[in-house]
């Protein structure tokens, strides 16, 4: 039982991510009808948001500390933060420590803003080619994204940890009558999986909720009739594609702390973030939540000893399977909607 | 009055037989009458660095790719001559090898088998070079490794660690320095009893390619020789990036020491969630719960931060060391590029000077002379202590250093400290250990 559970809560924080780069994906190719390969780039993006912002709030000058010598033994140079300068060293080190979520807020006008870049500099001009010329040249978008962040900032991880308020763990197991250690849970994926919550939800009310979403609806629905009412709805989708750009990236910042981001990570996720898509259905956004999540779940059950015992490699393949089986009992997926990529 | 016997079908023939001859690899015609390949000129002689320039592992390509400049500039004279003098073997000099300047050209294996294939390939028929060096796989080594002995060129291995390296696919024109998955068991096991006694049970988790698979059974069997029990072993998918799912079930398994037979982004990876779910605060059969990393590289600790605090694992090389060859080359690297060099680094300018060592010593390119001469060479001098190139498997035999992250590092490039250094005497193995069972070491081939 206690396997069960902790199975379920490790599937959460990973459907998480796949649910929230999901989200942005079908958000994208729901309202502009595009195949955005480079979505994950756009995740490991907002990885490097917090990066970037860890190490501007580290930036440092040198003193030299005669007591000690560096690698060549020659007194040694330390680094220190200016924030030491300005605000003292304790003060200074809550600031450092907070990295992350001060990224959160950098990142949304940062992320909005590469998204609007890149759709209207380069994927509006790809609107009424083949899914497939799509599909190219935002995968060539995505290669040449990460080949950038590679020269700035090099091919190994970066890591980038979580305030010190969030690092250990949570024992489940004691808090619910199981034995110590049988559930154990870090923080920070828990946050991760309440703030991605929260991401979510504040979309989908976006949406349901206000006059622009019920237009960006209206627009998804039917968009020649949307536009023959006299509204500009390129407009409004270019902004859906900023909001998606900011959900990845936002997803990318808080997933900075549970693995060093690295160049490549989006790419990572992007495989399985389509595949999500795909179950959850093309265009569907409570599919994509929902599939991200199922997907998530059942992956971190495959990766049981107990299951891969019974079923070798299963837990490499388990969800291209259950792709390969919604889509042969359910061509549409769990949610799509009728005359979606059907043309 | 002269008559023309040009005639449209003798054209087309000679053109062919001309462009059949200019299509031929280079080593296939070149010089052949040297009697191997790519015999190099009176002037210069071209060697090829291999190294991952693209991919995850470009960093550590590109302090190999600084080692090699750096050893390059050595041989023909220029800057402090670093290890050169240290080395025990005082044949090279500074004029190059034998004489010729040394020239290089580069490829990029990208960390794929194919892609190292082929960029090696092209280094030696279109580049000329006479030996090919490099590669931050042992996937990567063993297929260049078996390219170069096809061709009729030495190849000098740069950072791999399988066991098969020099063990089932050993190859007669390959030598490795680097050591190898059993070395890093036999260095371990001691340390890790005189830490955590041999009341222990562990839990592998073990990338599921080649050399997880050689490192996990040669952890595990040197563990279990001192009383550990293995409780499970678990192969994880190379591409895995969040290991969550597999370390969580770790703590309630009965285990109380999890081996990550991971490197790169993988151990990166798994050692920072391992952290994160508390495993290094928890206790299992009465016992602080314990974490080793059997294979470290300061370049990989370093994208898992604090992390690494503590962690046992072992190492090839480390800047820190304080003989006569470690000094120097650390000087000499940190005063060219301003940071101290990587193991990777170290093991490829090595093996360029061990190479050019052995072709002075037995005065010519020829690849079986270079064999002879290096097969059961001893040396010292270049950072490992005494050093033995076994000739039975061409291995190097030599000090082993079992590493700790450190508490309180000074600067970002202190992140290890040396806790043993292993002699050789107590990694060294016997050549058909079942380890290393399989595969022949064959003849050297000249080429040509």
């Amino acid at each position: 039982m206690d396997q069960f559970i902790l199975q379920i809560l490790n599937g959460l924080d990973k459907g998480s991510a796949y649910a929230l780069i999901a989200l942005g994906l079908t958000l994208i190719f729901g309202t502009l009808g595009v195949v955005n390969f480079a979505h994950g780039a756009l995740f490991m993006l907002g990885a490097f948001v917090a990066v970037t912002v860890s190490n501007i709030l580290t930036l440092s000058h040198k003193v030299v500390d005669e007591t000690r010598t560096d690698f060549l033994g020659n007194p040694l140079q330390v680094d220190v933060p200016y924030l030491y300068d300005w605000f003292g060293q304790t003060a200074g080190d809550a600031i450092i420590d907070w990295a992350v979520p001060i990224s959160i807020i950098i990142a949304i006008p940062i992320m909005v803003a590469i998204g609007f870049i890149m759709e209207r500099g380069l994927i509006k001009h790809f609107y009424k080619r083949p899914h497939a010329d799509q599909i190219l040249v935002t995968f060539g978008l995505a290669i040449v994204i990460q080949e950038i962040v590679k020269y700035f900032y090099g091919a190994n991880p970066i890591p980038t940890p979580a305030p010190e308020a969030f690092v250990g763990s949570f024992d489940f197991g004691v808090a619910f009558g199981f034995d110590p250690n049988a559930i154990i849970y870090p923080y920070w994926r828990l946050v991760y999986f309440f703030f991605s919550i929260f991401i979510i939800g504040a979309v989908f009310a976006f949406l349901q909720f206000t006059t622009f979403g019920m237009v960006v609806r209206a627009g998804m629905a039917d968009r020649e009739t949307v536009g023959i009412l006299g509204i500009d709805i390129d407009k409004r989708f270019t902004i859906m594609f900023g909001i998606a750009a900011a959900v990845a990236g936002l997803a990318g910042v808080m997933y900075a702390p549970i693995n060093s981001p690295n160049y490549h990570m989006g790419m990572d996720f992007l495989v399985l973030s389509f595949v999500v898509v795909v179950v959850g259905g093309m265009g569907s956004l409570p599919g994509a939540v929902a599939a991200g999540f199922l997907l998530g779940i059942l992956e971190s059950f495959a990766s049981m000893s107990a299951v891969i015992d019974i079923l070798p490699g299963i837990n490499q393949i388990i969800i291209y399977l259950v792709a390969i089986i919604i889509l042969l009992t359910r061509p549409r997926g769990l949610m799509g909607r009728k005359g979606v990529m059907e043309e | 009055m002269s008559k023309s016997n040009f005639s449209r079908r003798g054209v087309l023939k000679t053109g062919m037989v001309a462009s059949a001859g200019l299509a031929l690899p280079q080593y296939l015609r070149a010089d052949a009458h040297a009697g191997f390949t790519n015999a190099p000129g009176d002037s210069e002689v071209i060697l090829g660095f291999n190294v991952p320039q693209t991919g995850p592992y470009a960093d550590e390509g590109a302090d190999e790719l600084r080692a090699y400049e750096l050893a390059v500039e050595h041989l023909n004279g220029g800057g402090d001559g670093g290890m050169m003098p240290t080395f025990s073997s005082q044949a090279l000099d500074g004029t190059g090898i034998l004489g010729r300047e040394v020239k290089y050209v580069t490829g990029d294996t990208q960390t794929k088998s194919d892609a190292a294939r082929a960029s090696a390939r092209s280094m030696i028929e279109k580049d000329g070079a006479v030996m090919i060096t490099g590669g931050s796989s042992s996937g990567v080594a063993v297929a260049v490794q078996a390219l170069c002995q096809e061709a009729g060129i030495i190849f000098m291995a740069g950072l791999t660690h399988s066991n098969d390296t020099t063990g089932k696919d050993k190859r007669a024109n390959g030598f490795r320095h680097f050591f190898n998955s059993y070395m890093s068991g036999a260095a371990l096991a001691p340390v890790l009893e005189a830490a955590y006694g041999n009341n222990r049970k562990a839990y592998h988790l073990t990338a599921d390619y080649n050399w997880g698979y050689t490192t996990q059974e040669a952890v595990q069997s040197s563990t279990e020789a001192m009383g550990w029990e293995t409780v499970n072993t678990v192969l994880t998918p190379l591409t895995q990036t969040d290991f969550s799912s597999y370390i969580a079930p770790v703590l309630n398994s009965g285990a109380d020491v999890l081996v990550l037979n991971h490197y790169g982004g993988n151990m990166v990876n798994s050692l920072t969630n391992a952290v994160q779910f508390g495993l290094r605060e928890a206790q299992a059969n009465g016992q602080n719960f314990e974490i080793v990393v059997p294979l470290y590289s300061r370049l990989m600790a370093k994208g898992a931060g604090a992390n690494v605090k503590g962690i046992f694992g072992s190492t090839n090389w480390h800047w820190s060391l304080q003989d006569a060859g470690s000094q120097a080359f650390v000087r000499s690297f940190g005063t060219k590029y301003g940071f101290p060099p990587s193991q990777a680094a170290h093991t490829c300018y090595v093996q360029t000077l061990l190479y050019a060592d052995a072709v002075t010593r037995a005065g010519s390119f020829n690849p079986c002379a270079v064999v002879e001469a290096l097969e059961d060479f001893e040396f010292d001098g270049l950072g490992n202590g005494p050093t033995l190139y076994r000739g039975e498997d061409h291995q190097c035999f030599k000090d082993v250093l079992v590493v700790k992250g450190k508490e309180n590092p000074d600067n970002e490039f202190d992140l290890l400290e040396i806790v043993e250094v292993t002699p050789a005497a107590q990694v060294t193995y016997p050549a058909d250990h079942p380890q290393f069972a399989g595969g022949a070491l064959g003849t050297c081939n000249p080429g040509a």
